[in-house]
Parts: structure tokens; C-alpha cells; sequence
């Protein structure tokens, strides 16, 4: 055995070993608990007695596909996710551009667009439901005094409003990561190839459709996949709202609820699981369509 | 558009080209100051109305009023201050041991020439992106198992799906970016790899360990999904949850002053941490995905 062979032998060696807790943390988190959860959903278990369990084939997985509430809750995901991320793209980008030009004091406004993104949900969403309260909110107040209504809108409890209200809040609370992620993909650009342009008379919008957009479009592509992802699983933001109003119920929440409310461990996992299926179709959707393995390398 | 300042074009008269400039700058502080209030007004509003109890909590005023009687009652209710020292705790905990586990999983994956870790990092930000609820059923069995149901312990535990993958991707991104020649000095010298990792590259690592510590304390106190569920009683809760179950005692006596300030108070911390670190905060965020 050679000396290289002996070296790179004693490298993997070293490496399996600092990688030894990563990976008795993550099975012990996540590929365990993802196993149980897929074999409790072929299961009629119950969460007050898991181990009393018989296999009841895919039964399960009938029982929520026949369930019209679950897929009120897929398209009340769906549609979020494709309206809000849309949003928040166009927002974030508009915003990045406008940063990303010099003027005094951006690093102060830069840390400040930070804020609504490091807040818990729970609190922004509080804070949302505050503004937009029926009666005392100042959205509504506003809007009164403006002339623009006669009486206050019920923001959170029109069944028509509520999911858009959800969108509304999700775009404030999430378009700062955007900025962040477009403003990193800007930087990314060098300042020679628009010094070019203009010498050469490429008008400003040209410049933009042509410059700008294609070579920031590698760092829009991946920050649009984290927060669709993101978005597919969304939680917390309709839960504090409207709990399990079927108005803004996402996947997530109708998975929860069979699973703790119902306490029922094989549908709950049969719904999650499906979950699962849903995002992971969409995920290899989107990466194919980006091509992700290429641009990120 | 975006970076340059624009050139004159020749046809302008350099006063037209200086009205033209004025203009520009000054939609641009306009812009910057619609971003400002969009980001920042409701926030100000939550203080605003945080220090407002009883009818004027109604009335519109957009400055603060000398009242904190809500900021009162909240510390002296002790299922919030409670929520608030286990919400401490349990995302101290949870990125405490992301980031021990984390930086001997970077130095592994960002620095041995190892084959499969490329496949492991793959799994790594795949698990990431694992939409929690999927891992819910499997988790409240783990919990139980280790006994663990309805303690703040239970969510130091789940907290690591959130929290490990970001600081071993993160960290492994910076690990990366570190130059090669002192750690290879120190190879030669017959250091081993554990004491090349802390002896070498740790005190190097500081301001990436701190941003990335950071966020992962951020994902943790603001999580709220596991909080909810393996969590039952309320001197056990986190902050997010509380705030989220807190409701007056009918459906038109709802404590807004109070939700208010509980809402400035839990995000208060993070907003001084967030503007002391944020240049760290944005390489954080942007070296795992941008650079890929």
C-alpha cells in the first residue's frame, strides 16, 4: 500500500469519525422519525396507544384522497404559495434594486429591512391582526377616514378575504429575505459589463432586461425555490389567524390536526406522508426546472 | 439601472442634466423611505400600542403614551416569564449542540477530501427541507420514548431537524472560504485533525460561528410547530406558542395592549442582536445559497 493510499485511507477515517454525531443526531431527528411516520400511516394506530396497531394496506391514504377537506387544504397551500412567493419575488426584487444603488445611510436601511424577518410569525401575525382588526384597526381607520370604505372590512374573518390576508402577511414577513438573497446576486455582477453598456448606448431598460435580469437570475431561482419550499409547508402564520378555519387551512394544519385533534396516528401520518409526496414532487419540479445541479454547481 | 450612475446623455444641457439628477436622487430617498415605513411602521405600532390600555387603545395616536401598565401585568404573569426562560433555554440549547456538531461535521465536509461527503451534504440540506409535520408522528414516538413528552428537553431534541442542517451548511460554505496554509503548516508539524480544528481554524471561525449561532437561535425561539404539540401545559410553553394561545376571556374582550406587549418584548432581543451582527446576519444567509 503506498503512502497516498495509506494517507487518504486515514482521511476517511478522521471523516466518518467528525461526521459520526452529525449523523447519530440526524437519524435520531429526521430519518427515524420520517420512517415511523411512513410505516404508522399503513397502521389503524391511535395516539393514546401506538404500539396497539394493525397493518391496514393503504387504506389510509384512500381515506384522506377521498377527504374533501384535505384538498381544500392542497389548494389553499397551493394557491398561497404561488400568489404570495410571487409577490414576494417581484417585491424583493424591486426592493434589492433600489438598495442596491448607493446612497447614504444604506447600511442602517439594509440591517432595518432585516426586522420583519427576524420576528416570530406568531408576532407578526399578531401585530397584522392587530392593524387589520374589523373595528379598531388602523388599516380600517384609515381607510374610513381616507373616504375610501364606509365601514370597516373584516380583514381576518370574511371567508372571501382571509386567505389573501394570509398572503398579505407572508409577503411583509418574508420579502426581506428575498431582498437579501436578490441584493447578494446583484453584488454578484460585475460593474465592467454595465460600464460597457453604457458607453455603448444600451439604453436603461434594455440594460436591465439584458444584464441585470439573466445574470441575477441563478440567486432569484434559489432564493424562489427556499421560500416556495417554505411557503408549501406553512404553518403557524394560518394556525395563529383562523386555527382550522377551511378557509386558510394548509396541508400542514390538516396533517396536524387527524394526527393531534383527532388523535388519529395512522391518518394523520397517512396525510403527512402525502404531504410529503406533494412537496417532494414539487420540489424535483422546480430543481429540474432551474437546473439547479448546474448553476450551483 | 441598478448600479451605475447614469451618464449624461449628450443631447442634455448640463443644467437639465442636474435637474434630471435631482429628480433621480430624490425619487430614490423616496423609495427608501416607502421601503423604511412598509418594513418598520408595524412594529412601531405594536410599541405604540403596547403602552396603550383601556379606551385609549382605541384611539388613534401615533405616538406612544406613558403607559406601561401592560408591560407590568406581563412580568408579573408567570406563565409568560416562564415561557420566556424556557424559550431561552430550549433555542440555547438546541444551537448550542448544532454548533459543536456542526463545525466537526463542516471541518469533515468542507476540508478532508472525502467522497461521499458530497452525498451527505446533499442528504443534509434535503432533511432541511423536510416540511416538519412529515416527521411529527415519528418524533412524538421518539419523544416519548425518551421520555421527554411535554418537557421543554423534548423540543432541545426535535429542534436539531431545524438547526443542524443550517449551521453544518452554513459552517461547511465558511470552512471553505478559510485559506489552507496555516492548517497545512500545522499537519506538517504532526498536529492531529481535532486539534488542527481548534486550534487552528476555531479562532478563525469566530464571527461565522457567532452569525451562524445567531440564526439558528433565531429558528429555534421563533419556532412554533413542535412547541405546540409537544408541550401541554403552560409553565412548559415557549414564547410563540403562548402568544399564539393567548386570548381574552370571550371572543370581544381580546387583550390587544397585552398581545402587543408580549409581541415587543419576545422580538426586542432579537432586533438588538439582529442589528449588532447584521452585516455577519446577510453572509450568513446569502454564502449557503448564492454561492451554493
Amino acid at each position: 500500500m503506498s503512502a497516498a493510499e495509506r494517507m487518504q485511507r486515514q482521511q476517511n477515517r478522521t471523516a466518518w469519525l467528525f461526521l459520526l454525531p452529525l449523523i447519530i443526531a440526524l437519524f435520531g431527528v429526521a430519518i427515524w422519525p420520517l420512517a415511523r411516520s411512513i410505516f404508522f400511516s399503513f397502521t389503524d394506530a391511535f395516539l393514546d396507544a401506538p404500539a396497539n396497531y394493525g397493518f391496514v394496506g393503504i387504506d389510509n391514504f384512500i381515506a384522506v384522497a377521498e377527504d374533501p377537506v384535505f384538498w381544500r387544504a392542497v389548494k389553499n397551500t397551493l394557491f398561497f404559495t404561488v400568489i404570495s412567493v410571487g409577490l414576494e419575488t417581484l417585491l424583493g426584487l424591486a426592493i434589492a434594486l433600489l438598495l442596491h444603488r448607493a446612497f447614504v445611510g444604506r447600511g442602517i436601511v439594509r440591517a432595518a429591512i432585516l426586522v420583519p424577518w427576524a420576528m416570530p410569525m406568531v408576532v407578526s401575525t399578531r401585530i397584522w391582526e392587530w392593524m387589520l382588526n374589523d373595528q379598531f384597526g388602523l388599516v380600517n381607520e384609515l381607510l374610513v377616514t381616507l373616504g375610501l370604505v364606509e365601514k370597516g372590512i373584516a380583514w381576518t374573518a370574511e371567508p372571501s378575504l382571509i386567505l389573501y390576508t394570509v398572503i398579505f402577511i407572508d409577503v411583509w414577513v418574508t420579502t426581506p429575505f428575498m431582498v437579501l438573497l436578490i441584493l447578494a446576486g446583484l453584488q454578484l455582477i460585475p460593474e465592467e459589463i454595465y460600464e460597457a453598456a453604457e458607453v455603448s448606448g444600451v439604453p436603461h431598460w434594455k440594460r436591465f432586461w439584458s444584464i441585470t435580469l439573466p445574470l441575477a437570475t441563478p440567486a432569484i431561482g434559489v432564493a424562489m425555490l427556499f421560500r416556495t419550499l417554505d411557503a408549501l409547508r406553512m404553518f403557524d402564520l394560518s394556525y395563529v389567524l383562523a386555527a382550522n378555519n377551511e378557509n386558510t387551512m394548509t396541508m400542514s394544519i390538516y396533517a396536524r390536526d387527524q394526527l393531534i385533534s383527532f388523535q388519529d396516528l395512522g391518518l394523520g401520518s397517512a396525510a403527512s406522508t402525502w404531504v410529503f409526496m406533494i412537496i417532494g414532487l414539487i420540489a424535483i419540479v422546480i430543481v429540474g426546472a432551474l437546473r439547479l445541479d448546474r448553476t450551483t454547481g | 439601472m441598478a448600479m451605475t450612475t447614469t451618464a449624461p446623455a449628450r443631447r442634455y444641457s448640463n443644467s437639465t442634466y442636474r435637474t434630471i439628477r435631482r429628480v433621480r436622487t430624490f425619487g430614490l430617498y423616496v423609495g427608501v423611505a416607502a421601503v423604511l415605513v412598509y418594513m418598520l411602521f408595524p412594529y412601531y405600532w405594536a410599541i405604540v400600542s403596547s403602552t396603550k390600555s383601556g379606551q385609549a387603545l382605541y384611539q388613534f395616536s401615533l405616538l406612544p403614551s406613558p403607559d406601561f401598565s401592560n408591560y407590568w401585568q406581563l412580568f408579573h404573569n408567570p406563565v409568560f416569564m416562564g415561557a420566556l426562560v424556557n424559550s431561552g433555554l430550549v433555542a440555547f440549547a438546541s444551537t448550542m449542540i448544532s454548533l459543536v456538531i456542526g463545525i466537526l461535521a463542516a471541518y469533515a465536509l468542507g476540508r478532508l477530501h472525502f467522497s461521499p461527503g458530497r452525498i451527505i451534504l446533499i442528504a443534509v440540506l434535503m432533511i432541511s427541507i423536510f416540511p416538519q409535520v412529515v416527521v411529527l408522528s415519528g418524533m412524538f414516538e421518539v419523544i416519548g420514548w425518551l421520555g421527554l413528552y411535554n418537557r421543554p428537553s423534548a423540543l432541545i431534541v426535535s429542534y436539531l431537524i431545524l438547526t443542524l442542517p443550517f449551521t453544518t451548511w452554513i459552517l461547511t460554505s465558511f470552512i471553505r472560504d478559510l485559506p489552507t496554509e496555516l492548517e497545512e503548516a500545522a499537519l506538517i508539524d504532526g498536529c492531529s485533525r481535532l486539534r488542527v480544528l481548534t486550534h487552528v481554524l476555531l479562532p478563525l471561525m469566530g464571527p461565522a460561528i457567532a452569525s451562524t449561532g445567531l440564526l439558528s437561535f433565531i429558528l429555534a425561539w421563533n419556532e412554533f410547530l413542535f412547541a405546540l404539540t409537544f408541550i401541554l401545559t403552560d409553565e412548559n410553553r415557549t414564547v410563540p406558542v403562548a402568544i399564539g394561545l393567548l386570548t381574552g376571556s370571550s371572543r370581544y374582550e381580546y387583550p390587544f395592549g397585552q398581545i402587543m406587549a408580549a409581541s415587543v418584548t419576545v422580538t426586542l432581543p432579537l432586533l438588538v442582536l439582529v442589528l449588532i451582527f447584521q452585516r455577519k446576519i446577510v453572509a450568513g444567509l446569502t454564502s449557503g445559497a448564492v454561492k451554493g
